[in-house]
């Protein structure tokens, strides 16, 4: 049970957005550019930090949100995103999204974990100075709304079925006219 | 030195919002409903949550541009802001505002680490929903804006002074539209 008083039925973020709408223009306006605007980081790579990050904070709602999302997306299935979670230096993604997963998880931990290092060895491999903005602030929001979403205990269905029923119509409507209703 | 290229001479959070305004707009936006808009807990009550988390995650630029505005709104000074960092139980601050605090930093932490004790105490000391909601999601934003800002390296000024004279200027012109290079 969410530790204050939720509309009923809405899992996640859904309850809290329902709760305070005040919130949900700037909240889905940032998740629309951020994650889904034009950037040379598709959008299933930008789930996958999202998802990659989600799993370090163990946050199961937003780690099997963005989870199915980012399958979607990479048109991959739910063991390939499996593995980036749990092994992403053995998987089949680019050296560009390894070293930049390396960041997210470093700002996971905190900023100041971020290593000159790690940062020499994304541009190394052709990451550009806005992916690695980026890349920091898709980690940081997520830092965010992880526990946001863990915070009030939100109410989170175990069934990973949830999450993927409905992600390409939802994937395809976006985050700016997203409705906790819907 | 920043991580990245970021226009020159902008401290903190300034150079990675001017680098990329699409998502500074809408974290300006979240800023000013979560922080400065109407509500039961006042300004200086929530920029001095938003102070407490900043220093729980070691942010020398946000607790301190937060520290000066928490000190105008509230009308006290750097020994006692200072205070609240390092043991707020000790101050003067309402019962109500030390539940909320606990529960900022256990969100600070991660979003598992609330209690429903420290829920209940909250509730026991006159907190609302709506307030133990603001509380969670302040925390929840500052560990995004601390990592953000910490993340890419930015630079901040070593002399806390700088942040307690800018402070009024900066509580009357807001979050919104607020002109990075001033």
């Amino acid at each position: 049970m969410a530790h204050i008083a939720l509309p009923e039925g809405l899992a996640g973020i859904r309850g809290l957005l329902a709760f305070r709408p005040e919130m949900t223009n700037p909240l889905r306006g940032f998740m629309e550019v951020l994650m889904r605007g034009e950037n040379s980081l598709t959008r299933g790579e930008r789930e996958l930090i999202a998802t990659y990050v989600s799993h370090l904070n163990d946050c199961f709602f937003c780690k099997s949100s963005h989870g199915a999302t980012a399958e979607y997306y990479l048109q991959c299935d739910i063991g390939f995103i499996e593995q980036v979670k749990s092994n992403y230096k053995s998987s089949k993604i680019s050296d560009k999204m390894k070293a930049l997963l390396t960041i997210s998880a470093s700002v996971q931990q905190g900023g100041k974990h971020v290593s000159v290092e790690e940062i020499q060895l994304a541009k190394n491999v052709g990451a550009t100075d806005y992916e690695i903005h980026d890349t920091v602030l898709i980690a940081a929001a997520f830092c965010m709304f992880n526990r946001y979403v863990d915070g009030l205990d939100t109410w989170t269905p175990d069934d990973r079925e949830f999450y993927r029923k409905g992600v390409k119509e939802r994937a395809e409507a976006g985050y700016a006219d997203y409705d906790p209703y819907r | 030195m920043a991580h990245i290229t970021l226009p020159e001479g902008l401290p903190g959070i300034r150079g990675p919002m001017a680098l990329r305004p699409e998502t500074a707009k809408h974290l300006n936006e979240l800023a000013e409903v979560l922080l400065r808009s109407d509500n039961s807990l006042t300004r200086g009550e929530r920029e001095l949550i938003a102070t407490f988390v900043s220093s729980l995650n070691d942010c020398f630029f946000c607790q301190n541009a937060h520290g000066g505005l928490a000190q105008h709104y509230l009308q006290c000074d750097m020994p006692y802001i200072d205070q609240v960092k390092s043991d707020f139980q000790s101050t003067n601050l309402s019962p109500k505002l030390k539940a909320l605090l606990s529960i900022a930093g256990s969100v600070q932490k991660g979003g598992k680490h609330v209690t429903p004790e420290q829920i209940e105490r909250a509730r026991d000391v006159g907190a609302t929903d709506l307030e133990i909601h603001d509380t969670v999601l302040i925390a929840a934003a500052f560990c995004m804006f601390n990592r953000y800002v910490d993340g890419l390296g930015t630079w901040a000024p070593q002399d806390r002074n700088i942040y307690i004279e800018r402070a009024k200027w900066r509580a009357d012109e807001g979050y919104v539209n607020f002109d990075l290079y001033k």
